[in-house]
């Protein structure tokens, strides 16, 4: 069942994003363009798409807070809070990354679906982003736990 | 703002948000894309099912328009692959980085009132809109 609601969720948030245009990185970009604002070809749309979906989602977190979830135990809400290094560097690439294409993670995606080859290209990119920081960050635990160890057995 | 499509980005705007709450409200679960992705690719990955259901139904959802007769838009990709390439590990290093993207901080972060969210999210606007402010205005331009 969770697999199958799971499965409903993705197509309709894949239906959202094809209806609003924003699988498009073109309309994307239209939107991140600000300097187009004074010429009048500004396209605000992502901030309508954004705004409608805050409601939508905002509203109905708030009634379904207590609620507990029909095809699992408990919801699980994110725990971090901390507005750390790692928060600010991280978005700061990533809307590096998005503004040169146009393309965030969900859009890519569902992208796959016309087999554009530059598409193809920049999930795969994309997805060797996400496994180089699960290296980066593997490693840097491991390392951590070293050095760690190497100063308890100093101290010891 | 002859581009400007307020009713289409309303409608694509609420299932975006049905999703997300219908997602927590069935499986308990955020709608973060880079989330549920990154899930399905990075080793020790746990729970692969509904991951590998939810970027399956996401991917159906335009090929289920194009059968009635939507037009599937062929996404305008900049020529240069080095440029995709380099866009895309950003992407993909930058949301893992600061767990999460559009969905996870933008819509479900934020429909939360975090303000991790609202901070990674101002963080990632406002770093795009000054990248397509360079690329288009004064490198392009």
């Amino acid at each position: 069942m969770r697999a199958l609601a799971s499965l409903v969720c993705g197509f309709i948030f894949g239906w959202g994003l094809f209806i609003s245009g924003m699988i498009r990185p073109e309309k994307v970009l239209g939107f991140l363009d600000v300097l187009a604002i004074p010429s009048g070809n500004w396209d605000p749309s992502l901030a309508v798409v954004m705004a409608v979906a805050l409601a939508v989602t905002g509203l109905g977190y708030a009634l379904a807070r207590r609620r507990p979830p029909l095809f699992a135990s408990q919801n699980q809400w994110p725990t971090q809070t901390a507005i750390d290094r790692p928060l600010l560097a991280g978005s700061a690439l990533f809307g590096i990354g998005w503004g040169l294409v146009g393309l965030c993670p969900g859009p890519a995606i569902e992208n796959l679906a016309t087999l554009s080859p530059p598409v193809v290209v920049f999930v795969v990119a994309m997805a060797a982003g996400m496994v180089a920081y699960h290296v980066w960050e593997t490693r840097g635990a491991a390392s951590a736990e070293r050095a760690l160890a190497a100063a308890t057995a100093a101290d010891g | 703002m002859a581009n400007f499509t307020p009713i289409s980005a309303a409608i694509g705007g609420a299932l975006i948000g049905l999703s997300a709450l219908l997602l927590m409200r069935l499986n308990g679960r955020i709608a973060g894309i880079t989330g549920i992705f990154a899930g399905l690719i990075e080793p020790q990955s746990t729970e692969w099912g509904w991951r590998a259901t939810f970027i399956v139904g996401l991917v159906a959802a335009p090929l289920s328009a194009a059968l009635i007769g939507y037009t599937l838009p062929i996404p305008q990709m900049p020529p240069s692959v080095a440029i995709i390439a380099v866009a895309g590990l950003l992407v993909g290093f930058g949301t893992r980085l600061s767990n999460g993207c559009t969905s996870g901080h933008g819509i479900c972060g934020i429909a939360r009132l975090s303000p991790r969210s609202i901070v990674a999210t101002g963080v990632f606007v406002v770093a795009a809109m000054i990248v397509v402010a360079l690329t288009r205005h004064v490198v392009g331009g």
